[in-house]
């Protein structure tokens, strides 16, 4: 890494020299070092699905090559029709879709500490923030013990509601809506709005940029969300993909084919909704800095 | 007019959540912590006794407690660096220039923040397998013997902090490139016409701009290396023998391998003010700096 940096040091010009001119020096150096780091970051993907296409005598050769010999989809077809996976599939989509109302309820108290004074708010946004800091190895346990007593634990909704609501959402909210103009959240009250109709009807729709931010990472970590689900369900009809897959590990003797193929079932949607709101990602995460 | 109630209708949903799952699992796991609770006295409340600190004193006596705190501890010390420092210096190479190919190297860096742990354990798993592992077999290209990467009690914490740093690196690295947008350009023009090289405008100009994000980015990521806890699950299950371990590992099998809901609880205790004393401490520690 560190050997990059002094490859691409410009050599000494003098000072008269434009900056720009010296901007340009050897950005080709830069690029060549960042494509192999990048390669290299990406290469276990390819490798996957390299991997769930071919045959497992293939995959467990060795020395492996590169590139399928022979292609197949067996393992696709053998997850769905054997192991389940399309109820785990729709397990981990209902998660996801739990999780979507979590995104109403956080618009909703942004909404709140936006635009509105009221008695309490500086300190229950504090207390909101500070959620912030507690770390969710720390409340797993006593987190399990709350649902257990609700009688939670083996339902979907218990599976989604400890991360229903980040205060790290409502605090993105909040900063947004602040931007929102309070005149025209005045002016529909004047015209007689209700306050659920001016939240749907204006508040919602002016918030789009944030709300494409928000909709797609909840939809990143509900896909991916694995502690809660394996904590809370245990009941395989309640298993969602990323349990499934881990669990795959323990029922089916050593098949790298089948295994990379559950691998790719669960990265390959979730890599085709980064390449088409790329911008929106990045500048979320950006953003949060945390998941 | 408006109701008096709207504002409490509206932040009161997401904030009875937070509370019910943030403050409130630390007052459990406090209370839990002091009591034998179990399998059976989640089934039957008048079985379960209060047993003051004694949870507290076995865990201190307790061997594979301390040794999980050691494998946290290493995870820290190299997980930590190697993070910040290498998604630093790509995130300043991704910086020189703003072109199409630069974004998209950007997202590849970016793709193991995003994709599921439990996919990436698998990957990992098959590259590393030390019959058939493409690694080993890249290695032995190069005449390296065969590594044994998740079975020797030496060497597996540094492969599990391995995967960890494959995917840590990229979700900092945007972090880094979101500070250094707000890098002014005059200064960059006015370090390159005194004639500073580029390495020295980065490290006296640029980087003392960053002190902020790179403030954040370490004490989160100590934040997240102390919590450590997904790679080391699904790759080894903590093994072989415990040696690749964390804290939040040990917690998770006395928990609900064990069902010792009182021991761990007061595992979790313990944690808590770990965590809460470290980014104290790193927060501190960083606010005499002069500012610039």
């Amino acid at each position: 890494m560190s050997s990059t940096e002094t490859l691409a040091r410009p050599a000494v010009t003098p000072a008269a020299t434009p900056a720009r001119r010296r901007r340009r020096r050897h950005p080709w150096v830069t690029g060549v070092a960042l494509s192999v780091g990048a390669l290299a970051t990406a290469f276990p993907f390819a490798w996957m699905i390299v991997s769930a296409l071919k045959p497992r005598r293939e995959s467990m050769a060795y020395p492996p090559h590169l590139l399928p010999q022979q292609l197949t989809l067996q393992y696709f077809t053998q997850l769905v029709r054997q192991l389940d996976f399309g109820r785990y599939l729709l397990n981990t989509l209902a998660v996801v879709l739990i999780s979507m109302v979590g995104l109403l309820l956080m618009a909703m108290a942004g909404y709140g500490f936006a635009k509105f004074t009221f008695r309490g708010k500086e300190p229950i946004f504090f207390l909101v923030l500070t959620t912030m800091m507690i770390p969710v190895q720390v409340t797993m346990i006593p987190t399990y013990l709350i649902l257990n007593g609700l009688g939670l634990t083996n339902t979907l909704v218990g599976i989604a509601l400890p991360t229903l609501v980040s205060a790290f959402g409502v605090f993105l909210f909040r900063q947004f809506m602040t931007t929102i103009p309070t005149e025209v959240i005045e002016a529909a009250r004047i015209d007689g709005a209700g306050e659920g109709r001016i939240f749907a009807r204006i508040v919602l729709p002016m918030s789009r940029p944030i709300l494409a931010v928000q909709v797609v990472l909840t939809f990143i970590t509900g896909w991916n969300s694995f502690l809660w689900p394996l904590v809370i369900a245990s009941d395989q009809n309640l298993y969602t993909l990323s349990v499934g897959i881990a669990l795959l590990n323990q029922q089916v003797a050593t098949n790298p084919s089948l295994q990379m193929a559950a691998a790719s079932l669960m990265v390959v949607p979730v890599l085709v909704v980064f390449v088409v709101f790329q911008r929106h990602i990045v500048q979320g995460f950006a953003l949060s800095g945390l998941k | 007019m408006r109701p008096r109630a709207t504002p409490y209708v509206l932040v009161g949903p997401a904030t009875l959540l937070l509370l019910a799952f943030g403050v409130l699992p630390i007052l459990v796991a406090g209370a839990v912590s002091l009591t034998d609770l179990d399998a059976a006295g989640l089934g039957d409340v008048s079985r379960v006794r209060g047993v003051g600190l004694a949870n507290y004193a076995e865990l201190f006596g307790d061997a594979a407690f301390w040794q999980a705190m050691r494998n946290t501890a290493f995870y820290v010390a190299v997980g930590v660096p190697s993070v910040v420092v290498v998604s630093l210096v790509i995130a300043l190479l991704l910086n020189r220039s703003q072109s199409r190919f630069f974004r998209f190297l950007r997202s590849l860096y970016f793709l193991p923040a995003i994709t599921g742990i439990v996919a990436i354990a698998l990957v990992w798993g098959y590259l590393y397998n030390t019959q058939f592992g493409l690694v080993n077999y890249l290695l032995s290209l190069v005449g390296l013997g065969p590594v044994p990467w998740l079975s020797s009690p030496g060497l597996v914490k540094v492969s599990v902090a391995l995967v960890a740093i494959w995917r840590g690196t990229g979700l900092n690295t945007v972090i880094f490139l979101a500070a250094l947008q707000g890098v002014p350009k005059e200064y960059l023009e006015a370090a390159a016409l005194d004639g500073a090289s580029r390495l020295r405008t980065t490290w006296s100009v640029v980087l003392p701009l960053l002190r902020f994000a790179i403030l954040f980015v370490t004490v989160t990521t100590v934040i997240a290396w102390l919590q450590f806890f997904d790679e080391a699950f699904v790759l080894t299950k903590g093994g072989p023998l415990g040696a690749s371990t964390s804290i939040s590992l040990f917690l998770f099998q006395q928990g609900f391998a064990g069902a010792r809901f009182g021991y761990a609880s007061a595992g979790s205790v313990v944690l808590f003010v770990v965590i809460a004393v470290i980014t104290v401490l790193q927060l501190r520690g960083r606010r005499s700096d002069v500012e610039y």
